[in-house]
């Protein structure tokens, strides 16, 4: 027989400890998160080329006047708010992919999002010969949107959509084909090859806040479906006919989540060109911090992707000395060491 | 029982008061499902054609039969996993596709074979998510829910671990797990899809008495799938024989478990003695070989 809700009182005060101490762990984990990026933010703006002390950097953020301004405002603030930016929408992206295939290895880009995006940009560059900042983020938007329309298409043709295995199967196809036809442009054009292995590395470098208005609505509107994404990937979580033995719609599950990822990814893409690694282990990182609630795990993604991506993208402006070396760049070699990290001390999650 | 606040594990939807095997719903005498002239099928191959099935409500009813005779295969049906190609299904007299996935989901619960375990989650969250057919963007989880998942996991035992990881649980506490979730979901029929496999005899007795309890305390209408024939006919009130496409027999433990049938369904030489224990059939096969 149930007990009354009313009876359970006395051990709902005390409570198990270790349910107390995850629980309540996960708002302090999320602040010291939030705390971390403003932190790690103040630390990409200080340094640079030149060391620019905390006090300077917060007087020329708020004073026009002082000779630090042009400097903070000029390069580090665009550089900063646009590493926090694709950080924290690789992060979420990478949470929900791994969440909708149930799949520890999968990427963001998996569903063919990056490919699309480089191609399009390469054919950009090859037929228009523009590499402008905002033409590139356009494309970049577009070549997303359509690569990972075509694949959802393709895989809701085949066996249906309530295995994530059709979707992977056709993104990994589809990817593989803009690649090989990305590189047969770059491969047979100089010009475009010049513009594109700059582009592709990923990089903040040198990319203005031109435009960034259009990325932070596609990431806006990303943020909503992930939002509203996240009791889904609950469900999914335990299976397809568990999910929809709970009432959950699973084509719309799909849809809601493939839109939020193209988006964010797309954004992120178009910003700072296909960037690896954020996108899967952030989620790791935020799972073994927070667990494996979607409602706590989105949010922590995001936030561990945005700290990861500033923190690799000021190492490469500090190794490099005066070439400074791509956050992409770092981000493999840093990010790779991290993952063996999580995969050697076998802490890494099944799906 | 009390005329607490107490979650009983029902929906809305059934009338208060209404009691294990009383009738509730549109007509006094609606079957909890009914499958109507069901024709099923995985790809091409037809498993059945032209089922007619009726389970009743506040019943425990299990499927049994051997492999490959459809058992899982109408199950899915009954929970809607399975579009028939022909044919109704009807839940509480309401045809199933008429209803949207959501109030099918506060009507009836499924558990499958093979639920997947998620990654870093707790036991009291995993039940918690029994609760989404009741949750809205407007109606976020409530303290009415909490309450329900916490007569949940006491009605499973699970109170102690509901802070464990559930990946670190053994194959019987995950299983009393599932069933809370089922039990966190409050409809009035629950559907198990073999509960006891993998699961040693003490722990499948663990999970067949609980479903027994599920059933006479909250007047749950249980159908379930079960292998083993004389756990079959001691925690059931009636038992659905399937195989060559069609109910081989559909009656209670003593009439449906009888050599003739046996043999018919399962090809099995068998003995069908009273239980010393409990009365109940208990199905001893005959070993020709060593005679």
């Amino acid at each position: 027989m149930p007990i009354s809700p009313t009876a359970l009182a006395p051990t709902a005060l005390t409570g198990d400890p270790r349910r107390r101490s995850t629980h309540a762990r996960r708002p302090l984990v999320l602040l010291a998160l939030g705390i971390g990026v403003l932190a790690t933010a103040l630390v990409s703006l200080m340094l640079g080329s030149n060391l620019i002390s905390a006090t300077a950097v917060l007087a020329g953020l708020f004073d026009p006047a002082q000779d630090v301004a042009s400097v903070v405002w000029g390069s580090r603030v665009p550089r900063t708010v646009l590493g926090l930016l694709v950080g924290v929408c690789l992060g979420v992206a990478g949470a929900m992919m791994q969440g909708q295939t149930r799949n520890p290895l999968a990427d963001p880009g998996l569903f063919g999002v990056s490919a699309g995006a480089s191609f399009a940009v390469v054919i950009g560059v090859y037929v228009l010969g523009t590499s402008s900042v905002l033409t590139t983020l356009w494309l970049a938007l577009a070549g997303a949107t359509v690569a990972s329309v075509v694949v959802f298409s393709v895989a809701a043709l085949g066996r249906g959509l309530s295995s994530p295995v059709p979707l992977a199967i056709a993104g990994a196809a589809v990817s593989s084909l803009l690649v090989a036809l990305t590189s047969f442009l770059v491969l047979s054009d100089e010009t475009t090859l010049a513009a594109y292995r700059i582009w592709v590395v990923g990089s903040l470098s040198g990319r203005s806040l031109a435009g960034v208005d259009a990325a932070l609505l596609f990431a806006g509107v990303g943020m909503v479906f992930a939002a509203a994404n996240i009791r889904s990937l609950n469900n999914l979580a335990l299976g397809t006919e568990l999910a929809h033995g709970l009432g959950e719609n699973l084509l719309r599950a799909r849809l809601v989540g493939l839109a939020g990822i193209t988006l964010l990814t797309a954004s992120a893409v178009a910003i700072s060109g296909p960037i690896g690694f954020v996108g899967l282990t952030a989620p790791h990182i935020a799972r073994r911090l927070v667990g494996g609630d979607h409602h706590w795990l989105l949010p922590a993604s995001g936030l561990v992707g945005a700290v990861v991506l500033l923190v690799c993208d000021v190492i490469g402006r500090l190794i490099g000395g005066n070439a400074e070396v791509s956050v992409g760049v770092v981000l493999t070699v840093v990010g790779g060491i991290v993952f063996i990290a999580i995969v050697r001390r076998g802490k890494m999650a099944t799906l | 029982m009390t005329a607490t606040s107490t979650p009983r594990f029902r929906r809305a939807g059934a009338p208060a008061g209404s009691a294990a095997g009383s009738a509730d719903g549109s007509a006094a005498d609606s079957a909890a499902l009914e499958a109507r002239r069901v024709t099923l099928s995985y790809e091409k191959s037809v498993i059945f054609d032209g089922l007619d099935l009726r389970i009743e409500r506040g019943r425990v009813t299990t499927l049994v039969g051997a492999n490959g005779s459809g058992k899982s295969t109408v199950l899915k049906a009954f929970g809607r996993l399975l579009t028939p190609g022909a044919g109704t299904v009807e839940l509480d007299g309401h045809p199933v596709r008429s209803l949207s996935t959501r109030e099918v989901a506060r009507r009836l619960a499924i558990l499958p074979q093979k639920p997947l375990t998620p990654s870093a989650t707790t036991v009291r969250d995993l039940v918690s998510r029994g609760r989404h057919p009741h949750q809205s963007l407007l109606r976020p989880f409530t303290p009415h829910d909490s309450a329900v998942v916490d007569a949940a996991l006491a009605a499973t035992g699970l109170r102690g671990l509901e802070g464990r990881d559930a990946g670190s649980l053994s194959g019987g506490q995950l299983q009393r797990a599932w069933i809370a979730l089922i039990l966190a979901q409050e409809a009035p029929t629950i559907l198990l899809d073999e509960p006891t496999t993998f699961l040693d005899l003490s722990h499948q007795l663990d999970v067949l008495r609980l479903v027994r309890r599920i059933n006479r305390e909250h007047g749950a209408t249980v159908v379930m799938v079960l292998h083993d024939l004389s756990l079959a006919g001691r925690y059931s009130d009636r038992l659905v024989v399937l195989g060559g496409g069609r109910v081989i027999a559909d009656g209670t433990p003593w009439e449906v478990l009888t050599p003739a049938i046996l043999r018919e369904a399962f090809d099995l030489e068998a003995l069908v003695i009273p239980d010393p224990s409990c009365g109940s059939p208990l199905v001893v096969p005959v070993d020709t070989e060593h005679r």
